[in-house]
């Protein structure tokens, strides 16, 4: 058997029956990274050590008997998210040598729960990015097709998790950074609720959109993993103290009756593929013929999501990144010129051309004299779009649509054309103006093998109702089965 | 509306990164396409429409006055370039 | 051409809570660089603010102790600018939506005149940290204990029109900050600064000058020296035909000028916008009302209970409740003793006069409100005389002994046997017949002479009301 290849919640059947030990499957899962990751480069610091050390602790807590859903079981971090004493560098290089003296808070939650650190994870360079092809580390190729990028931001933790090289991963979305990567890559991946997981240890982007979420092998194992990292946090101030369900316990997979919102400005023929189509089509179909009401919704505002994000994010991040001057951590270029010298030296090395490029479009969007036409007016229309949501909940349970215009693009097509790149967000984004939850869950393939997701989305702090929507889906369907066929050196 | 070099270089200032010759231009030009596209925001009349700053409606997050564990003074200055004494080391402004 | 000074002052405010505005390290002075530090208050890479929300009440209590207006709603923003001693190259302040606004405070000038300075607003703020500039090397040193204390800053309209207006309001504002127990009010230790807008129009005017910003102030001399400079400097310019420009200067206390910043500066453009980390504050009327309640008696409300209460004249009400350490004082004391006028001639004379002298504030003072207080009594029920009480209140700070007990070890008991007291009287008159000539004669003046030559006969301790009775009677 090949332990690597289960998922969480089979595992964990396992363990508990004591079928396998912890050790075991932590070891399993780093060979395989130690034998699949030179071709598909998801990593940036495999935790080998840590991991062995953790995995030694978990079997204790198995055979003392408080074992808990998540203990022993292999977990990959993206690289943006504090580990405590272990490097965490957000692909940039500016970051490169800095290790964090403080966890995050879903690490402390992750640690509670037994989880085992396998490894940090590669990204776009501090999130921002739709390919993983802007990380300033390395670039991570998609595990279906090495010539095609992975997706982004969190290409590394969805390329782990498809490739069997952890069992569930921890990726961030700030415009879709976890469903893209995870429609790209043939996996779950679900953006919580704004507020729902703390941010307090994610190195911050865009504040007011970041959210951390799982990336799993099937449903199941995200709302696991949901749960371990949900929760009101004091540290947080925008975390929100709401009672966390139990996603798994309560998992279910009838739709019948469940009103489905099919947002006619996302269900397009513009720019979109005809294999994303047909599979958005079909599992259209799979809902209806169990029962579900398919019902026309429209999104006004939905066509000035992209201006709107692409002002207010790059804003936000231009403050968020202002605090990496060579001064605490990090990078410092000891040029000979002073102080001003230092900190343009330091930027300019440590930092990509995508980040520079959204620090220059945030700095202007917020400079004097540009606020109110840009900022302000971009933060006017995002009470546009979250009314638009509201509503549409208003005539549906939920909305569905696709991930991504296209599957996996091929390595360099889109990296000259930031604009081009920027688009294909549209899907997305909106999500994250609003704060309402989203999900990918794998809805089909492109003719040429490669996957294509289907993005489900609800109203605030109803994970469940898209779990239980996406677990249906999921299991009327055999799509999660298919694995990516790794052409290995 | 395009952004001249000029603004590129402004803004570069202010950002603190050194844009060279080379680079300029294409910033300038990508910024310019992103701003051009972004101007499709001013066809929306948005008079009276509240700006959303906050995802979700939350207020008042506080915490007590009381003093907590404060990180180890070597924990400090450990990731710090230059250090001394447990002293943040920079370089001074040069008039 | 008349010109008129038009000054506005901004300040900056320590509160005194016990941690930080966004996270829970000690504020305490005098730690050893880089101890009183947090992944949060360092900027390190994920971290997140949360408010402290007894920084939210003092600012409530300044804002209702000047009459402002607090809002029910307010924000904070991000002030965006590289520096080495701001970790998150930005400061969270307040921008749009501050916590108060529209006050203001009541000032008295040296010669009584009194006006009222608007207060602008009042806005929360984090402080930065300690950038100290190497002598010897080119570099710096950056020290984070102080970055996140919490500030309030308190900015002024600009009604202030002299110099001495403005060390008025100064001191008005530190009173009211030091009465409501939220701040030290020390410009020296750096818990109280000041910055001044200066600008001169010709009187008569509307419309503002330009105006110019005064650093470096460092004391409340240096602020009314440097705006009296500024005035002078601009006047001179416009004078000269010139054109006063918008600058910054900071105040060189050594050489008593100011010098230009312009050039060295860059335009600031602060980029502005909401905080997404910090949620919206929210105060409804009734925490207002919880705040209001529970505020100290304030400057002017206890200096009208001073006139009224205990009858004082007003410059010594003035004085005495200009620091409230000070008003406790008196009130301490006063509460024992008859007669306050008594206690405020001693505490306004004898005791700031001693601790002027030795550097020392009232809360160092060597002799308590109560044993000060045991002294009074014993003037009051003529046990001693008022001279006699001065060398007792030398000894008491000297040895810490009580009143009592040193007139007792040193029987300086008053004499006020009439009969005893009659006997020196004669004695003396007896003794210098060419002086009671003279003072028979006219000159008034000698009877000073004679009451000083009782009173040396008993060792200053005879009465002196009865010296001077008995003497008039016998001299006529």
């Amino acid at each position: 058997m090949d332990l690597h290849a289960l998922t969480i919640h089979d595992a964990h059947e396992l363990l508990k029956n004591k079928k396998i030990s912890a050790k075991e499957l932590v070891s399993s899962v780093i060979d395989r990274i130690e034998t699949v990751d030179p071709v598909v480069d998801a990593y940036i610091t495999i935790t080998k050590e840590i991991a062995l050390a953790q995995a030694e602790i978990a079997d204790k807590t198995i055979s003392s008997g408080k074992m808990k859903k998540l203990t022993g079981i292999p977990i990959a971090i993206k690289d943006l998210i504090c580990t405590k004493g272990v490097p965490t560098t957000c692909a940039s290089k500016i970051l490169e040598n800095f290790t964090p003296p403080y966890d995050a808070t879903v690490m402390e939650k992750l640690n509670a729960a037994g989880a085992v650190m396998v490894g940090k994870v590669n990204m776009d360079e501090f999130a921002m990015g739709s390919s993983t092809e802007n990380s300033g580390i390395k670039i991570t190729k998609n595990p279906w097709e090495q010539s095609r990028v992975p997706g982004g931001s969190s290409g590394g933790s969805a390329a782990a998790v498809a490739a069997d090289m952890c069992l569930g991963a921890l990726g961030s979305d700030t415009g879709g950074s976890i469903r893209q990567p995870a429609s790209h890559c043939g996996v779950v991946g679900v953006k919580p609720t704004y507020g729902r997981v703390s941010r307090f240890g994610l190195v911050a982007f865009a504040s007011s959109l970041d959210q951390i979420g799982p990336l799993t092998k099937d449903v199941r194992d995200a709302a696991i993993l949901l749960n371990a990292i949900s929760g009101y946090d004091a540290k947080d101030s925008t975390s929100v103290d709401t009672d966390t369900p139990d996603y798994h316990a309560l998992l279910s997979d009838d739709v019948k009756g469940l009103k489905i919102g099919i947002p006619k400005e996302y269900h397009t023929t513009k720019g979109v593929s005809a294999d994303v189509l047909s599979a958005v089509q079909n599992a259209m179909a799979v809902f209806k013929n169990a029962g579900a009401k398919l019902v026309d919704i429209s999104l006004p505002h939905a066509q000035y999501a992209i201006a709107a994000y692409y002002l207010i994010a790059p804003a936000e991040a231009s403050s968020n990144l202002a605090r990496y001057d060579g001064v605490k951590y990090g990078l410092r270029d000891s040029g000979p010129g002073g102080l001003i010298d230092m900190y343009k030296n330091t930027r300019s090395i440590g930092f990509g051309p995508e980040v520079q490029r959204r620090i220059l479009l945030g700095t202007y969007a917020l400079s004097a004299g540009y606020y109110d036409a840009y900022y302000k007016k971009a933060s006017q229309i995002r009470t546009l779009i979250k009314r638009d949501f509201m509503r549409a909940f208003d005539a549906c349970d939920l909305i569905l649509a696709p991930v991504a215009p296209t599957p996996a693009f091929k390595i360099g097509e889109n990296i000259d054309d930031p604009l081009n790149m920027y688009l294909t967000d549209i899907f997305t984004l909106s999500a994250n103006l609003a704060g309402i939850p989203g999900l990918s869950v794998p809805c089909g393939f492109s003719e040429s093998g490669l996957p294509i997701g289907l993005q489900l989305m609800g109203t605030y702090f109803d994970e469940q109702r898209i779990l239980n929507a996406a677990y249906f889906f999921e299991q009327a369907t055999d799509f999660h089965h298919k694995k990516p066929r790794l052409k290995i050196l | 509306m395009k952004i001249s070099k000029q603004e590129v270089l402004h803004v570069a200032g202010l950002a603190r990164l050194n844009i060279d010759e080379a680079m300029i231009d294409m910033f300038a030009g990508q910024l310019g396409d992103i701003l051009e596209y972004v101007e499709t925001l001013d066809r929306l009349d948005t008079t009276d429409i509240p700006p959303t700053f906050h995802a979700v409606d939350i207020s008042n997050a506080f915490r007590e006055d009381r003093i907590k564990q404060h990180l180890d003074k070597n924990e400090a200055v450990k990731n710090a370039p230059e250090e001394e004494d447990g002293h943040f080391i920079v370089p001074k402004v040069i008039e | 051409m008349e010109f008129e000074p038009v000054i506005g002052l901004e300040v900056h405010a320590q509160l005194k809570t016990n941690t930080k505005i966004f996270c829970s390290c000690s504020t305490k002075f005098g730690a050893d660089p880089n101890t009183h530090v947090c992944p949060v208050c360092l900027g390190m890479p994920g971290v997140l603010p949360v408010l402290n929300k007894t920084v939210v009440e003092y600012a409530m209590r300044m804002a209702l102790a000047t009459d402002c207006t607090i809002a029910h709603q307010s924000r904070f923003a991000r002030k965006n600018y590289f520096y080495p001693d701001l970790p998150k190259g930005y400061q969270i302040s307040q921008y749009e939506l501050p916590i108060a606004e529209h006050g203001h405070v009541n000032i008295t000038m040296e010669d009584g005149t009194k006006k009222r300075i608007g207060i602008t607003r009042i806005h929360m703020e984090e402080d930065a940290g300690k950038l100290i500039h190497d002598p010897t090397r080119p570099v710096s040193r950056v020290d984070f204990n102080r970055t996140g204390t919490p500030l309030i800053e308190i900015v002024s309209e600009p009604d202030i029109r002299s110099p001495e207006e403005a060390g008025a309001y100064l001191r008005q504002v530190r009173s009211i900050l030091r009465y409501l127990g939220i701040s030290d009010g020390n410009m020296e230790e750096g818990s109280f600064r000041c910055d001044a807008n200066v600008s001169i129009r010709p009187r008569g005017t509307e419309p503002f000058g330009t105006r110019a910003e005064l650093k470096n102030l460092n004391s409340f001399k240096y602020v009314e020296s440097a705006i009296a400079y500024e005035i002078k400097r601009q006047k001179m310019v416009i004078g000269d035909g010139g054109d006063v420009v918008q600058e910054t200067r900071l105040w060189d206390s050594a050489g008593n000028r100011s010098i230009s910043m312009r050039g060295k500066e860059e335009a600031h453009d602060y980029r502005y916008f909401p905080d997404p980390d910090l949620v919206p504050l929210v105060i409804d009327d009734e925490w207002i009302e919880s705040v209001r309640k529970r505020l100290p008696e304030l400057p002017e409300a206890r200096k009208a209970r001073f006139l009224d209460e205990y009858a004082l004249p007003e410059y010594d009400a003035d004085i005495l409740t200009s620091a409230k350490e000070l008003a406790d004082y008196f009130e301490d004391c006063a509460k024992e003793v008859e007669n306050p006028k008594i206690v405020s001639n001693w505490v306004m004379g004898t005791l700031l006069g001693l601790l002027n002298a030795e550097g020392k504030s009232i809360e160092e003072s060597p002799v308590s409100p109560a044993q000060l207080a045991e002294l009074l009594i014993l003037i009051e029920t003529s046990v001693i005389s008022g001279k006699i009480a001065k060398t007792v209140f030398d000894e008491m700070v000297k040895s810490g002994k009580a009143a009592k007990a040193i007139v007792e070890e040193k029987g300086l008991v008053q004499v006020t046997d009439e009969s005893a007291i009659e006997a020196v009287v004669d004695q003396v008159i007896d003794a210098n017949p060419a002086e009671v000539e003279k003072f028979k004669a006219g000159n008034a003046k000698l009877m000073g002479f004679f009451v000083g030559q009782v009173m040396r006969e008993t060792k200053g301790k005879a009465n002196p009301q009865i010296v001077n009775k008995l003497l008039k009677k016998k001299l006529g």
